[in-house]
C-alpha cells in the first residue's frame, strides 16, 4: 500500500508546477504605451476585452510588475527610457513585443526609429499587427503563459539554487 | 477684404522688398526679402489682421535653387478666413533667419523644429533648442543629402535576407 | 532663518498621465508649478522623411499612424491637400464627399471618446473611463466593417474611396447614433454634478482669447477661450457648407470650458451624421480621372486600359505640376492641415504636416504656471494631446 490515504482537499504536485502556475496567472504588466498599439492595449484592459479575468492588472510601478508590453515605435530618443524601466523591474520579467513596430520597426524604416526592440531586450512573445486587435494581444498574453508553465526549476531559481531552464 | 488688397498694400508699402508674388491653386505666395520679414509679419498681424502663424517650415531646394532653403510662413486671418504664404530665401553659407517669435508666441517650437530638421538657425529666438530628435544628435535629417535610414547604416536594397 | 529652494520633478515619458510619451521637467516651489518644460520627440518616426520617398498614393497610410485616435481626419487631410495639388477638387463626386463627412464625424467622436475618457481617468472617475470604451467599441466595429482595420483605417483615396459602404452599413450608423445621445447624456449625469470633478477643473488652466490665437491653439481648446472659429465652417471643405451644425464657444477660458466645448460638440456631430445619412444617394465614388486616381477593381482585371492605369499609377504615380499648396481642415484636436511643395515628379518634394497638437501643447507652461502639480494632469488631458502627432 505504502501511501496513506491524504483526503479529499490534497494534491500532490511538484514545487516548480506551483510556482510557474502563480507567476502565469498574476502577469502584471507595466503601464507602459508608446503609441497607436498603446490605445489597443487600453482597449484590451477595458471593458470588453477584460484582461483582468486573466489575472492581469496593469501596474504603474516598474518596481511591481512582472512583464513589460513595448507597445509601439521605439525610437532612438526612447529606447534608453525604455531600458531603464526594464532594469528597474525585478525578476523574473518577460517582455511581449506589440504590434509591427516593436518586433521589427515596421513601415518607419528611418532615421529615427529602432528597427525591433529585440535587438535591445530579450523578447518572450512577438505579436504581429498594426496594430494588433485586443484579441491578438490576449493571444500573446496566452501563449506567454504557456511559455511560463513549460519552465523547469523555477522554484530552485527563486531560492538560489541553478538558473530556470527554459526549453521553449 | 480680398487677399489682392492685402499684397497690393504690401507692395506699397514695402515695395523694394517684394520679391515675387505667385497664384497657384488659388493661393497667394509672397516672396520677399530676408532681411525685412519681421517687419513685414508684424505690419501683417497689426494692420492687415493675419493673427494667427498657422504653420512655419523650411524646405531644402539642393541643387535646384540658388539659395539653398526657403523658409516657408503660412499665416491665416481668424475674422476674414484669408490665408497667405510668405517665404524667404536662405543661402547655405549664412543659414539664418530673423525669429518671428516676437510677432506670433506659436513660431517658438516651429522654429526650434526648423532648426532641429533642417538647420536653418534663427537669430533672437527665445530658446533655440533641439526640439524633436535627441539634443546629441549629429546633422539635420530632413536636408535633401540625409539619408532616409540614417548615415549609420546601409541603404536597404530590397529582398528579405 | 529657513531657506526655501525649488525642486525639480521629472515627470514621464514613462507616465500614466501624459498620454504618450510626454516629459515634463518640473521646478516646484512645495506643491506649485513655478516652472515647465515639455520635452518631446520620444516618438519621432520621421514621416516627413519617408513621404518625400514615396508617390503620393503611397503617403496615405503614414498619415493613419499621426493622430492614431482620429485617422480618418488625417486621411481626409491628406487626400484634400493632394486633390488640390492636382487641380481635381472639384471632380469629387458627391457620394464621396458625404461618406468622408459622415466618417469624420464619427471619427470626431471616437476621438472625444477617449479625451473624456483619459481626461476622466486621470482625475479619477474611473466609470467614465469604462462607458467611453464601451461606445468606443461601436464606433471601432463600424471601422472594421468599412475599412477592415479597427484602427489604422486608410479608407479615404486620392479621388474618393477605396471601397463603398458594405450592406447594412447605414443601418448600423443610423442605430449607433440613435443611441449616442442617451450615452452622451450618461456621461454628463456622471460629471456634470460631481463635486470632484467641477473643483479639480473649474479655474483650472486658464488661457485668455488673446494669449490662446498667440500661442497658436486652434479647435476645441481655443473654442474653449471664447474664439468663434471652426474650419468646418469658416473654410468649408469636403462639402461642410451644405451642413447644419453650430459651432460651440464657451467663454470660460477655463478645462471646465473645454470640456463644455467638446460636450457640445459631440452632439452636434451626431446632428451631422443624420444629415449625411439624409444626404446619401446612390452614384460613383472615385473621381474621373484615370491618370490620377486608382481604377475600379473589375477594370484593372478586364480591361487593358484600366490595368496600365493602375500599373503606371502604383510603379511611377502620378505627377502633379510644380506648385504648392496648404490644406487645413478641422481635425478633433484643431487645425491639422498639410503643405505640399511638388517638384512635377511623382512624389512630394516636401511635406510639412502642421499638427494640432504639437502647437497646443505648446500652451502648456504658461496654462500650469503657478498652478498645483495635481493641476497638470488635467490640464494635460484638456489639451487632448496625440503624441503621434505631435512628433510625426
Amino acid at each position: 500500500m505504502g501511501v496513506e490515504t491524504l483526503g479529499d482537499n490534497v494534491i500532490t504536485t511538484s514545487l516548480d508546477k506551483v510556482v510557474n502556475w502563480s507567476r502565469s496567472r498574476s502577469l502584471w504588466p507595466m503601464t507602459f504605451g508608446l503609441a497607436c498599439c498603446a490605445i489597443e492595449m487600453m482597449a484590451t484592459g477595458a471593458a470588453r476585452f477584460d484582461l483582468d479575468r486573466f489575472g492581469i492588472i496593469f501596474r504603474a510601478s516598474p518596481r511591481q510588475s512582472d512583464c513589460i508590453i513595448i507597445a509601439g515605435t521605439v525610437t532612438k530618443k526612447m529606447l534608453p527610457v525604455i531600458m531603464t524601466v526594464y532594469e528597474q523591474m525585478p525578476e523574473p520579467k518577460y517582455v511581449i513585443a506589440m504590434g509591427a513596430c516593436a518586433c521589427s520597426g515596421g513601415i518607419f524604416d528611418t532615421y529615427s526609429v529602432v528597427q525591433g526592440i529585440d535587438e535591445h531586450l530579450p523578447v518572450d512573445v512577438y505579436i504581429p499587427g498594426c496594430p494588433p486587435r485586443p484579441e491578438g494581444l490576449m493571444y500573446g498574453l496566452i501563449k506567454l503563459q504557456e511559455k511560463i508553465m513549460r519552465e523547469r526549476n523555477s522554484f530552485g531559481a527563486a531560492i538560489g539554487i541553478g538558473e530556470v531552464i527554459n526549453d521553449a | 477684404m480680398s487677399i489682392e488688397v492685402v499684397v497690393e498694400n504690401l507692395k506699397g508699402k514695402f515695395a523694394a522688398s517684394i520679391l515675387e508674388v505667385a497664384e497657384f491653386r488659388g493661393e497667394t505666395t509672397v516672396i520677399v526679402k530676408k532681411e525685412e520679414i519681421v517687419a513685414i509679419c508684424s505690419y501683417l498681424k497689426m494692420s492687415e489682421g493675419f493673427n494667427f502663424l498657422s504653420d512655419l517650415c523650411g524646405v531644402d531646394y539642393l541643387g535646384k535653387k540658388d539659395d539653398r532653403f526657403m523658409v516657408v510662413y503660412n499665416l491665416y486671418n481668424i475674422s476674414t478666413h484669408a490665408r497667405l504664404r510668405l517665404k524667404v530665401a536662405v543661402a547655405e553659407k549664412d543659414a539664418t533667419v530673423d525669429s518671428v517669435a516676437s510677432v506670433w508666441g506659436t513660431a517658438n517650437w516651429h522654429e526650434r523644429e526648423c532648426w532641429d530638421l533642417l538647420g536653418i538657425s534663427f537669430n533672437n529666438h527665445p530658446d533655440l533648442r533641439r526640439i524633436l530628435m535627441p539634443a546629441d544628435w549629429v546633422g539635420h535629417p530632413l536636408r535633401k543629402d540625409y539619408p532616409v535610414q540614417g548615415p549609420d547604416r546601409a541603404p536597404y536594397q530590397g529582398g528579405l535576407s | 532663518m529657513a531657506l526655501t529652494e525649488t525642486m525639480t520633478v521629472n515627470m514621464g515619458p514613462q507616465h500614466p498621465s501624459t498620454h504618450g510619451v510626454l516629459q515634463l521637467i518640473l521646478e516646484l516651489d512645495g506643491e506649485t508649478v513655478i516652472k515647465a518644460t515639455p520635452h518631446i520627440g520620444f516618438l519621432h518616426r520621421g514621416v516627413e522623411k519617408l513621404s518625400e520617398e514615396r508617390t503620393y498614393h503611397q503617403v496615405l497610410p503614414l498619415t493613419d499612424r499621426l493622430d492614431y485616435l482620429a485617422p480618418m481626419h488625417n486621411n481626409l487631410a491628406y487626400v484634400l491637400a493632394v486633390e488640390k495639388l492636382f487641380g481635381i477638387t472639384e471632380a469629387i463626386p458627391e457620394r464621396a464627399k458625404t461618406i468622408r463627412v459622415m466618417m469624420a464625424e464619427i471619427t470626431r467622436l471616437k476621438s472625444h471618446l477617449v479625451w473624456l475618457a483619459c481626461h476622466a481617468l486621470d482625475i479619477g472617475a474611473m466609470t467614465v473611463f469604462l462607458y467611453c470604451f464601451r461606445e468606443r467599441e461601436m464606433i471601432m466595429d463600424m471601422y472594421e466593417k468599412l475599412s477592415g482595420a479597427r484602427m489604422t483605417s486608410n479608407y479615404f483615396r486620392v479621388g474618393g474611396l477605396s471601397a463603398d459602404l458594405p450592406a447594412g452599413f447605414e443601418a448600423d450608423v443610423r442605430s449607433f447614433i440613435d443611441v449616442m445621445p442617451g450615452h452622451i447624456d450618461t456621461y454628463e449625469g456622471l460629471l456634470n454634478g460631481n463635486i470632484i470633478w467641477q473643483k479639480r477643473i473649474q479655474g483650472v488652466g486658464v488661457i485668455s482669447a488673446e494669449d490662446a490665437i498667440d500661442i497658436g491653439l486652434s479647435g476645441p481648446s481655443l473654442r474653449g477661450s471664447g474664439v468663434d472659429w471652426d474650419l468646418r465652417r469658416d473654410n468649408p471643405y469636403s462639402g461642410y457648407e451644405n451642413y447644419d451644425f453650430k459651432v460651440c464657444v464657451e467663454q470660460g477660458c477655463d478645462t471646465w470650458a473645454r470640456y463644455r466645448v467638446r460636450l457640445a460638440e459631440m452632439r452636434e456631430s451626431v446632428k451631422i451624421i443624420r444629415q449625411t445619412l439624409d444626404r446619401l444617394q446612390a452614384g460613383p465614388i472615385m473621381a474621373d480621372c484615370p491618370k490620377i486616381c486608382l481604377p475600379p477593381k473589375k477594370d484593372v482585371v478586364n480591361t487593358i486600359e484600366g490595368l496600365i492605369h493602375q500599373f503606371k499609377i502604383i510603379s511611377d504615380g502620378p505627377k502633379p505640376e510644380v506648385g504648392e499648396i496648404y490644406q487645413g481642415v478641422e481635425n478633433p484636436k484643431g487645425e491639422v492641415g498639410f503643405y505640399l511643395v511638388s517638384d512635377g515628379s511623382g512624389r512630394p518634394y516636401r511635406m510639412k504636416i502642421r499638427p494640432a497638437s504639437f502647437v497646443n501643447l505648446q500652451a502648456l507652461p504658461q496654462m500650469v504656471q503657478g498652478r498645483m502639480i495635481a493641476d497638470v494632469v488635467a490640464i494635460i488631458g484638456t489639451l487632448d494631446i496625440v503624441l503621434g502627432e505631435i512628433d510625426r
